[in-house]
């Protein structure tokens, strides 16, 4: 759902990429404060990962396809403050290299698919995680918290797009969101399956707050 | 650090920093090879701006030229190798930009910010 320039107006994207750049700003002194090492690799692993399957479109209806959006995938690993710095990496190289997303759209891109897809997607994953114990709550936490995010997403650029005037908020927003409601579906079956292969295979790679609870990881707290 | 870093994790799976590596491949592969089978359909924001009738807005030229404008890499005549080409590079890009913010921040607190 990257919008393209001329989809907003320019008190919308002026105002999108003033509270961008805010986040992104607090992101980098929280990153800098709490990056362990082996997360400087992981960065830029997830990074290239979610980059490479946000080009993998899968058809969900005649005629339309969905993809990755990752943010919620790149929360599970590192936390939604480094989330925040891939996802914009990552949104940024689509703009300037690929024409994947207007230049001037590209705070509001940042702001729905990087700042409300980590948050909201960690907020709803912790939420979900303390209902449904273990390893189990944790799979559906990481569903559901990606589902969420695409939808909320999906309706934050429509209410950029109302807002706009481009068309009327009381069509895009249910449009926009009865569409991502099945991209969500896309996105929580890759992101949770992508975090059961790696809580199998590296566990430790998985951020501590995101984990099944164990002796470990109850002791590192957000 | 290793209180909370997976103990005991260490010996098993991709060890020690070879998942890094391992990590790197299997991303470039789905960017390289796997985008090729990519539906081409239009995705959900496209589909209703169609549906909507404002998919014109879109700007037809872009305010900057991108290099690799919609993941053809210029100047080949293979569409699928253009966009593979695409695929692998940006996948790279974000491999080392995603590590060079994670070095930079943290270079950042080394010096006592």
């Amino acid at each position: 759902m990257h919008i393209p320039d001329g989809f907003l107006s320019a008190p919308v994207w002026i105002a999108s990429a003033a509270v961008s750049a805010g986040v992104v700003g607090l992101s980098v002194r929280k990153v800098g404060k709490s990056l362990e090492e082996k997360q400087v690799p992981l960065m830029g692993v997830a990074g290239a990962f979610i980059f490479a399957a946000q080009m993998v479109n899968f058809p969900i209806a005649a005629g339309t396809s969905g993809h990755l959006s990752g943010a919620v995938l790149a929360t599970l690993l590192l936390g939604p403050w480094p989330a925040t710095l891939i996802m914009t990496a990552i949104l940024s190289v689509q703009a300037l290299l690929f024409q994947d997303g207007g230049i001037t759209a590209l705070g509001a891109n940042i702001l729905n698919m990087g700042v409300v897809g980590s948050f909201a997607g960690f907020l709803v994953f912790s939420v979900i995680r303390r209902v449904f114990k273990g390893k189990k709550g944790v799979l559906i936490g990481a569903f559901v918290a990606s589902w969420t995010a695409v939808v909320l997403s999906a309706a934050v650029a429509a209410g950029e797009i109302g807002l706009s005037g481009t068309v009327p908020l009381r069509l895009a927003l249910p449009a926009m969101a009865g569409v991502h409601v099945l991209i969500g579906l896309g996105e929580g079956i890759i992101t949770t399956a992508a975090l059961a292969f790696l809580l199998k295979v590296r566990k430790d790679l998985v951020y501590p707050a995101c984990q099944p609870y164990t002796a470990a990881a109850a002791g590192g707290a957000v | 650090m290793s209180a909370v870093y997976g103990r005991g994790c260490r010996r098993r799976g991709l060890k020690g920093a070879r998942w890094i590596w391992i990590g790197l491949a299997a991303a470039l592969a789905v960017g390289g090879l796997l985008s090729l089978a990519a539906s081409p359909s239009p995705d959900g924001l496209e589909r209703v701006a169609e549906d909507q009738g404002f998919l014109d807005k879109a700007a037809e030229k872009p305010l900057l030229a991108a290099p690799i404008a919609d993941y053809v890499f210029p100047g080949i005549r293979n569409e699928r190798l253009a966009t593979g080409l695409a695929g692998f590079t940006g996948t790279l890009i974000l491999f080392a930009l995603g590590a060079g913010i994670g070095w930079l921040a943290r270079r950042g607190r080394a010096r006592g910010a």
